[in-house]
C-alpha cells in the first residue's frame, strides 16, 4: 500500500522530547517517586575485605525509633530463591547472588544486613548500632594472588578461576620467521560506571493482591520482573516494574544487584513498601566496579609493517559478586581484538579471578579492553619498525577491497568503513601538521603527543537481544501513543522513536506521546544498553509506524471514498496527493475506526492498534576513528588534550545531535578514565576513593571540545541505521594512552597502560632517565 | 530530636516549617516540600546536582541545614520558570545545544550557569569552563552545557547592554510572574 511521506525528522538534529520537563525540574526519578506508608532502608556493610562474622546482633537495632525490621541473610535464607539474568541464561559456573552476607563477608561494603525504618534518617541511625563482629582475614585482592594464593573468595566454587578460555593457534612459525616481533604487557586500572544518580528502587509487595510492584531506576524493566519473579517463585505477570526518568546508568543498572535483591525481600516479609536510594559512598563502595584487567600480548609482523600474527594472554579482576554471571568479558575481548585490521592469525588465553574487592557491573564497552589492548600494541609495533603510527594503520587496515572479511576469532565485517574514517580523522587533526607542530615544540623544549585510535564496535542483539517490540495507537480522539520495550536513561530514545514514527506517519514528532519502561503495559524489550536502540528499538518503531501508516491509508479509502494509491500522509492527515485540503485528519479517521465501527466495511478491524516486533539482523558493526593530541608537562607530571576528533560511521543516522552527544559523553569517560578516575584499594582491600574528593570525574575544564566527522555507511537495518551508544567510550583510552607515549617517547619513557595521572607521568620518565 | 521553626521564602512563596537540626535543606525541599528538581548526586558537596539560589549566591543544597535558613529567600529549579511550560534563555539554550541526555545534573547545571551568567555576563570560553566545574556531569562530555552557555552570553550580548540590568533575570522575571515575594528574590540574584 502506497502513502508516502517525506523524511523530514529523521537525520535532523530535532530538539528532544525529553528536555522541558528536564531542564524545570519536572522530570521524575526513583527519587522523587513516593509511594504512600514506605519505608526506607540503609545497609549495614563490611569494614574488612575478608573475614568471618562470629557475632551479629540486631536486637539494639530493632529497638530504635522508627525502625520496622532489620534482616539478615537468616530472615532471606527461605524465602530467596536462586535466581539469575535473562540475558545471560544460567551460568553454572556463576555464583547464585545471595542478598546479604552468609556468615562471612567477601569485600569491603559488602552489605551485611538491611535496617527498614520510617526515614531514611532513622534507618541509618539503627543501621549504626547493629553490631557486626568479624574475624578479619587476609583477602586476595589481585589477578596473580588470586591465581596463586590458596586464600578461596568463593568457598562454595572452590577456585578464583571464575572463568578462562584457551584459544591456540598455530603460529610458531610465524613468529620464528617474522622481520619483527615484539612483546608487551598493557594494564588497565580499575575505574567505574559512577551514573550522577546512583542504585534505587521502591518495592511494594501487597499480599492481597498477590502482586509485586517495584518502581526502580533501571536499565532494563523487563529483566528485573524476570529475575525478581524467580527470586520469589511468583508468575512473572504478577510482578511489574516502572521506571520513570533514570540518571544514567552506563551497564550499571543493567542486571539486578542484591541490594536491589534485600530490598525487594523486605516489602516481601514486611508486606510494606520499601524504599532504597543509594548514596554516592555506597555507589563507589559497592555499586559495581569495572575495567581492571590486563594482557601480554605478542605481535609479529614482516618487513613491511604488515601484521602476521598475535597471541594474546589476557587476564582479568572481576572482583568477588560480579554481574551478570562471572563478570568475565574474555569472550569479546577475544572475538574484537584483531579489530579493522587483517590480521591473519591470532590465538588467545584468558583467566578471569576472582578476588575480595567490589565485583564487576557491565560499564560501556565491557569489553573495550580489546581496543584498548590493540591499539597500544599497534604504537608498539610502529616504534619497533621505525614507521609512522598512521602509516602503519594504513598498511594493515581493511579497506573496501578487503570486504566482506572474516577475522581470525570469526567475526565477519562488512558494510563497515575503517579506511575511511582514519583518513577523515588524519585529515581532520591535521596529521602531517601536528607533526610539524611536534617537531618544533620538542626543538623548544614542550612535550606533545598524537594518538591515534581506529575500532569496531559491535552491536549487542544475540540471543535475546536481537528483538524489540512497539505498539502503536492512534487513541478515538486521534492522539498518537508510542509505547516500547525501551528503558532509555540518557539515550533520547523518546525523541529519536518519536522522529521515525513522524516520517512514516507525516505527523510531527511533538504529537507522538511516548511510553516505555512499564512492564505491564509495555512490549517485552531486553533493556537500553549495548548500543542496540538504533537497530532493534528503531527497527520497532519503524516496523509499527508502517502498519499504521497501513491501517490509516484502509480507514481513508473508507471515509474519502479515495483510492490509497492516489492519498498521502502528511501534516497529520491523509489527504490526495498534491490536495491537502481534500483529506481527513488522524482525529477523523479515528472516529470512524472507533466510535462507528458497524460502519467499517468488513475487513477492515475496528479501532488504530497496531504492534510489531524488530528482528535485528545477524550482525551489525559501527566503526570509528579517534585521533587526540596532547601536551605533557614533564615536570609536573600533567597532561593536557589539545585536540580531540572523532571520525565515526553508524550508518545513516536519526539524529546527528544525538549521535555526536552519545560520542562525547563516551569520550569523557574515556578521557576520565585515563587520566583522572581511579578506584583504588590499599593492601589490605580498603576501598580508598569512596567520595567524589577522591575519586575524580572529569569537569567541563578537563575534558575538550570535540571535533566530529561523519562517513555514512548504512547498516543492514530498517533505515540503515546502526547503534554507537559505546564507542566513545571504546576509542578514546587508547587515543590518549597513545598521545601520552607519543609525547614522552623522546626521552624514552614507557607507558604500557593506565592510570596516567601525573604520579604515573613522572615515574615513567624517572625511570626512563634512570635507564630502566 | 527537637524540632525548630523555619521561616524562609522558596521560589516566592512564605514558608513556615518545624524541623531537626539535621535536617538537610536538600531533604527540606524534596521532601517536605516536594521540589525535587533539586538533585542528589553525592551529598558530599561536590557534584553540584542540588544546587540552589540563596539570597541570590549559589549554594550546596545537600551542604546546607533547614535550620539555617531562617529569614533567607530561595531558589530551587522551578522557581526559575513559570509553571506555562516556558523555558529560560539559559534553559533553551540547553535544549538547542543538547546540553542534557539523563537529566539528572541538570538542574544544578540550570542554576548555577543563570548564577554564573548574572554575576559575569561577558565570560570568555575558558571562564565558562572554569565557572562550571563546580558541577559534574556523566552524560555529555560538558560539550552541550558549555556551548549552551556561550549562546546565552552571545545573545544576551547582542540584544544589548539594557538586558544586563535583567541578567539575574530568567530569575528575576519569574519571580515577578510568580508571587508578591518575587522582588525580594530578584534583588537577592543580582547580587546585592
Amino acid at each position: 500500500m502506497s502513502g508516502e511521506t517525506a523524511a523530514r525528522y529523521v537525520g535532523a538534529r530535532v530538539q528532544r522530547l525529553e528536555d522541558p520537563r528536564m531542564l524545570t525540574g519536572r522530570g521524575h526519578y526513583i527519587d522523587d517517586h513516593v509511594v504512600p506508608g514506605m519505608l526506607h532502608a540503609a545497609f549495614v556493610r563490611s569494614p574488612v575485605a575478608r573475614g568471618t562474622v562470629t557475632a551479629l546482633d540486631v536486637s539494639e537495632a530493632r529497638e530504635m525509633p522508627g525502625v520496622a525490621a532489620v534482616f539478615t541473610m537468616d530472615d532471606f535464607r527461605d524465602v530467596c530463591q536462586p535466581t539469575w539474568s535473562t540475558i545471560t541464561g544460567r551460568d553454572p559456573n556463576a555464583l547464585p547472588l545471595k542478598p546479604l552476607a552468609d556468615g562471612d563477608v567477601r569485600f569491603a561494603g559488602d552489605p551485611i544486613a538491611i535496617v527498614v525504618a520510617e526515614s531514611r534518617y532513622l534507618a541509618e541511625d539503627g543501621a549504626e548500632v547493629v553490631d557486626v563482629d568479624l574475624d578479619a582475614q587476609p583477602p586476595v585482592l589481585d589477578i596473580e594472588t588470586g591465581l596463586r594464593s590458596g586464600i578461596v573468595v568463593h568457598p562454595e566454587i572452590g577456585t578464583n578461576l571464575a572463568a578462562h578460555i584457551d584459544a591456540p593457534a598455530e603460529d610458531e612459525k610465524i613468529f620464528a620467521d617474522a622481520a619483527y616481533v615484539v612483546t608487551e604487557t598493557v594494564v588497565q586500572h580499575r575505574y567505574v560506571a559512577v551514573p550522577m544518580e546512583g542504585r534505587g528502587l521502591v518495592a511494594s509487595w501487597e499480599p492481597g493482591r498477590g502482586e509485586l510492584t517495584i518502581w526502580a531506576a533501571t536499565q532494563a524493566p523487563h529483566e528485573m520482573r524476570s529475575y525478581c519473579a524467580r527470586m520469589l517463585g511468583l508468575p512473572e505477570h504478577r510482578v511489574r516494574v516502572v521506571m520513570g526518568d533514570v540518571g544514567g546508568g552506563f551497564g550499571q543498572k543493567m542486571f539486578v544487584t542484591r541490594e536491589e535483591m534485600a530490598v525487594v525481600l523486605a516489602s516481601y516479609l514486611l508486606a510494606r513498601p520499601v524504599r532504597w536510594i543509594e548514596d554516592r559512598a555506597e555507589n563507589l563502595l559497592a555499586g559495581g566496579h569495572a575495567r581492571q584487567e590486563q594482557a601480554t600480548v605478542s605481535m609479529a609482523a614482516d618487513a613491511g609493517g604488515r601484521l602476521l600474527a598475535a597471541r594474546v594472554h589476557h587476564t582479568e579482576n572481576v572482583g568477588s559478586y560480579s554481574t551478570p554471571g562471572t563478570g568475565s568479558v574474555g569472550g569479546g575481548v577475544a572475538a574484537f581484538f584483531p579489530g579493522p585490521y587483517r590480521l591473519p592469525v591470532m590465538s588467545f588465553t584468558n583467566q578471569a579471578v576472582y578476588t575480595n574487592t567490589c565485583g564487576r557491573c557491565a560499564y560501556r564497552g565491557p569489553w573495550l579492553f580489546e581496543t584498548v589492548a590493540r591499539e597500544q600494541m599497534m604504537d608498539v609495533v610502529a616504534r619497533a619498525t621505525g614507521m609512522d603510527p598512521l602509516e602503519l594503520r594504513r598498511v594493515n587496515v581493511l579497506t573496501d577491497d578487503d570486504l566482506p572479511y572474516t577475522s581470525p576469532t570469526g567475526v565477519r565485517y562488512e558494510r563497515i568503513s575503517p579506511a575511511k574514517t582514519l583518513e577523515q580523522a588524519a585529515g581532520l587533526i591535521d596529521y602531517d601538521g601536528f607533526r610539524r607542530e611536534q617537531a618544533a615544540a620538542r626543538a623548544a623544549g614542550r612535550y606533545l603527543g598524537l594518538g591515534l585510535s581506529l575500532y569496531v564496535e559491535p552491536i549487542q542483539t544475540r540471543g535475546v537481544l536481537g528483538s524489540e517490540g512497539a505498539i502503536l495507537r492512534i487513541e478515538p480522539t486521534g492522539e498518537i501513543m508510542l509505547i516500547m520495550g525501551t528503558a532509555s536513561h540518557g539515550q533520547s530514545v523518546e525523541t529519536t522513536m518519536a522522529q521515525i514514527v513522524a516520517d512514516e506517519l507525516g505527523c510531527d514528532p511533538e504529537s507522538i506521546v511516548f511510553l516505555q519502561g512499564d512492564t505491564a503495559v509495555t512490549p517485552w524489550g531486553p533493556g537500553t544498553g549495548g548500543s542496540k536502540t538504533a537497530v532493534i528499538a528503531a527497527g520497532a518503531a519503524h516496523l509499527a509506524a508502517g502498519k499504521m501508516r497501513d491501517k490509516l491509508m484502509r480507514v481513508a479509502e473508507h471515509v474519502l471514498e479515495v483510492s490509497a494509491s492516489d492519498l498521502q500522509l502528511s501534516g497529520g492527515r491523509v489527504h490526495v496527493k498534491g490536495d491537502p485540503e481534500a483529506g481527513a485528519s488522524f482525529a477523523k479517521l479515528a472516529e470512524a475506526a472507533y466510535l462507528n465501527p458497524a460502519a467499517l466495511p468488513a475487513d477492515i478491524e475496528p479501532g488504530l492498534l497496531v504492534s510489531a516486533r524488530s528482528v535485528a539482523p545477524p550482525s551489525t558493526l559501527s566503526n570509528a576513528c579517534h585521533a587526540c593530541t596532547v601536551e605533557v608537562d614533564v615536570h609536573t607530571g600533567e597532561v593536557t588534550i589539545l585536540r580531540y576528533v572523532v571520525s565515526e560511521d553508524c550508518g545513516r543516522m536519526i539524529n546527528p545531535m544525538v549521535v555526536e552527544g552519545q560520542i562525547a559523553g563516551g569520550v569523557a569517560q574515556g578521557v576520565g578514565g585515563v587520566l583522572l578516575e581511579h578506584m583504588v584499594y590499599d593492601a589490605e582491600g580498603n576501598p580508598l576513593t569512596t567520595t567524589f574528593m577522591d575519586y575524580l570525574l572529569p569537569t567541563a575544564c578537563e575534558v575538550p571540545d570535540i571535533e566530529y566527522g561523519h562517513v555514512v555507511t548504512p547498516g543492514d537495518t530498517a533505515g540503515g541505521f546502526k547503534g554507537m551508544g559505546e564507542g566513545g567510550a571504546i576509542g578514546s583510552p587508547p587515543a590518549v594512552i597513545n598521545a601520552v607515549a607519543d609525547a614522552l617517547a623522546p626521552l624514552g619513557a614507557r607507558i604500557t597502560g593506565t592510570p596516567l595521572g601525573p604520579p604515573q607521568v613522572l615515574a615513567a620518565i624517572a625511570a626512563a632517565a634512570a635507564g630502566e | 530530636m527537637a524540632e525548630h521553626q523555619v521561616q524562609a521564602t522558596v521560589n516566592g512563596q512564605e514558608v513556615t516549617a518545624m524541623v531537626e537540626p539535621r535536617l538537610t535543606l536538600a531533604d527540606f525541599l524534596r521532601d517536605r516540600l516536594r521540589l525535587t528538581g533539586t538533585h542528589l548526586g553525592c551529598e558530599h558537596g561536590v557534584c553540584g546536582a542540588c544546587t540552589v539560589l540563596v539570597d541570590g549566591a549559589a549554594i550546596r543544597s545537600c551542604l546546607a541545614f533547614a535550620v539555617q535558613m531562617q529569614g533567607c529567600s530561595i531558589t530551587t529549579v522551578e522557581g526559575l520558570t513559570p509553571d506555562s511550560g516556558e523555558l529560560t534563555d539559559v534553559q533553551a539554550a540547553f535544549r538547542a545545544e543538547h546540553g542534557l541526555q539523563c537529566g539528572f545534573c541538570t538542574p544544578g547545571f540550570v542554576v548555577s550557569a543563570t548564577a554564573l551568567l548574572a554575576e559575569r555576563p561577558d565570560l570568555t570560553a575558558a571562564e565558562v569552563r572554569e565557572g562550571l566545574s563546580g558541577n559534574l556531569c556523566r552524560c555529555t562530555g560538558y560539550q552541550g552545557i558549555v556551548r549552551a552557555v556561550q549562546s546565552v552570553i552571545r545573545s544576551r550580548q547582542a540584544t544589548g547592554s539594557g538586558h544586563e540590568a535583567e541578567a539575574g533575570t530568567a530569575q528575576a522575571e519569574a519571580g515577578a510572574a510568580q508571587a508578591e515575594a518575587g522582588t525580594a528574590r530578584a534583588a537577592g540574584v543580582t547580587g546585592s
